[in-house]
């Protein structure tokens, strides 16, 4: 069996392609928009920045998360695959790192021609009564430390979740203890997830581009986006592999499982995404409908409408039924549609924040996209290619095998 | 439902079972049914069972929930009796929406569980015959249908080489049926007069 994946010329080339088109973008942007006198252009550029490297943080931390929920739920289902999502896991610090560098930049040097800084506005609260009543929780030492603290602790359990079940390999057999060990690791994690992705961080990276506004569902928003988005890339990559003739233990059963995660948590995100929506319809407060002005009504209808129609609508019809799950090409089509639904989903979050009625979405934003998809296939096939992609000795392989969704 | 004639066989393990089942099919047997003290997994693919269509009868039940709901509540604030609630539209779909997803799950639940009620027979008040005392305790009971032309002797010994522990003939209401007496009671008496 070949349990040894080895990156094809075919995929190196594409990811270097795909990370020289995001780094002739970010040079065209710093030439065209960073040194450029008009503020919105340049906040463009920070913003673009910004939305993407959140964006890939959140979705590739999501692998942690379903590592940990899975061994604390002593699920079976995922070791047939578990190689995947631990390497999608260990390389969070990639992203962490770029959000962070991206988002203290911002912070700390971005400021238009009148000294605002226009994408984090609690930065240079000026007069605003209530940008200086939330001080005590949105400011730069906050931010920079809450950042680091997120980025440290999911970089560490991606790093330690993957070092550990490949420790496993080479245990005495049928060893429960690092079994064990990750079990109760995966529960301090699922604690720390709670407090940076399911609340914290996506109020610091997101929701404070538009201070004033603040909503308390806006984490658990933010997490079923990322994590149906997600659970799409682990089965574009188990696809890849398995196209590759690798992962040969993954059968239909494991993709159906992994169909019903996209289907389910497409759901899961609308009945998030109505529950925002609507109690803000229903109370129609104007602090609160601002956000809704801007976005259902202003200049991003368009983006609004197509965001529910991709997210929802197109995940209900085609992956519905039985077949559709289990056929390799509705699922491959339907994961890259969610992955691009719920980018779109991110860019209507961060971008009217920032450059109100403003925006774009054009060879900047489309390359910088493309230069971090290239830096997520280039690193994870690098550390898929540093162990055995079969979980070997692992304690739950053979139920794994015979799983039937 | 009519009266039929069977071959009833109660096996201990059902590790004898599946190679019996699948035996028996092979020989062109037909199997009525097979009653087991628990839920055997894979039995029904080893019994040739097909899928269910059960959750395309729910997604119907589910579509009718939805526009029920949709219907009734749009025709009651639109036209009937309109009246503007907290400055909202009279046609105000958002608010609308929770009510129309319940309604759709309950259509579904409440179709799903009188159709899957209907497909296995079961209702309260309704009798299906039971073909050895020990089918829900420790046995795994096997009834193959007999038509006029089999050997019953065959059959027999037939079961009985597949590893059955008990076999014998049974003549047997098939179906379900509506009421206090056991059929087959009803039948024995009808043929003792």
């Amino acid at each position: 069996m070949n349990d040894r994946f080895e990156i094809p010329a075919r995929l190196r080339n594409t990811s270097i392609a795909l990370i020289a088109v995001g780094v002739l973008a970010l040079i065209g942007g710093i030439a065209c928009l960073l040194m450029s006198h008009n503020d919105l252009d340049r906040a463009r550029f920070w913003t673009t920045l910004l939305h993407d490297s959140v964006f890939f943080t959140l979705i590739t931390a999501v692998s942690i998360f379903v590592q940990a929920a899975v061994s604390l739920a002593q699920g079976a289902w995922l070791t047939a695959y578990k190689r995947v999502p631990e390497a999608i896991g260990a390389n969070v610090w990639v992203f962490g790192t770029i959000t962070a560098i991206v988002s203290f930049l911002i912070v700390f040097t971005f400021r238009d021609s009148h000294g605002i800084n226009t994408i984090y506005e609690w930065v240079t609260p000026g007069k605003d009564k209530l940008l200086l009543g939330k001080k005590a929780f949105l400011n730069p030492g906050m931010f920079v430390g809450f950042t680091l603290v997120t980025v440290g602790l999911w970089a560490f359990f991606g790093y330690k979740f993957r070092a550990m079940s490949i420790a496993q390999e080479s245990a005495p057999k049928n060893d429960t203890k690092i079994y064990w060990k990750v079990f109760r690791l995966s529960g301090v994690f699922l604690f720390v997830y709670a407090l940076t992705q399911m609340s914290t961080t996506p109020w610091l990276w997101v929701m404070s581009v538009q201070p004033h506004w603040y909503s308390t569902l806006f984490s658990w928003y933010t997490f079923a986006s990322a994590f149906v988005s997600g659970m799409s890339l682990i089965l574009l990559w188990v696809i890849y592999l398995k196209n590759q003739g690798n992962l040969q233990l993954v059968t239909t059963e494991h993709m159906h499982d992994l169909g019903k995660f996209m289907f389910a948590f497409s759901i899961f995100w609308t009945y998030l995404w109505f529950a925002q929506y609507m109690l803000i319809w229903y109370a129609n407060i104007p602090d609160e409908t601002v956000y809704f002005k801007m976005r259902q009504q202003g200049p991003y209808s368009v983006i609004f409408y197509a965001n529910f129609i991709i997210n929802f609508c197109m995940p209900l019809i085609i992956l519905m039924a039985r077949p559709s799950k289990r056929n390799y090409f509705t699922v491959t089509f339907m994961a890259m549609v969610i992955i691009f639904g719920h980018w779109m989903d991110f860019f209507q979050m961060i971008m009217p924040g920032s450059l109100g009625e403003h925006w774009h979405i054009n060879w900047y934003e489309i390359g910088i996209f493309m230069g971090f998809a290239g830096i997520l296939i280039f690193s994870v096939s690098r550390t898929l290619t540093k162990s055995s992609l079969v979980p070997h000795n692992n304690l739950l392989l053979k139920e794994a095998i015979v799983h039937l969704s | 439902m009519a009266i039929k004639k069977f071959a009833v066989a109660a096996y201990d393990d059902e590790e004898v079972l599946f190679p019996a089942v699948k035996k028996v099919r092979n020989s062109g047997y037909k199997i009525h049914d097979i009653y087991t003290p628990f839920a055997v997994h894979g039995l029904d693919e080893a019994m040739g069972l097909k899928g269910t269509d059960l959750h395309i009868a729910g997604f119907i039940y589910g579509l009718c929930g939805t526009s029920t709901a949709v219907g009734f509540i749009s025709w009651i604030f639109t036209s009937d009796w309109p009246i503007i609630y907290g400055g909202k539209p009279h046609f105000a779909l958002p608010a609308w929406i929770p009510i129309t997803f319940e309604l759709t799950v309950l259509f579904a639940a409440v179709g799903m569980t009188m159709t899957f009620c209907y497909l296995n027979q079961i209702m309260p008040g309704v009798k299906k015959h039971v073909f050895h005392k020990r089918q829900s305790d420790d046995l795994f009971v096997m009834a193959i249908e007999l038509n006029d032309h089999t050997s019953e002797h065959d059959v027999l010994a037939y079961l009985k080489a597949t590893g059955a522990k008990e076999v014998k003939i049974e003549v047997a209401e098939a179906g379900w049926w509506y009421g206090r007496w056991d059929k087959k009671e009803a039948y024995e008496l009808q043929a003792a007069k």
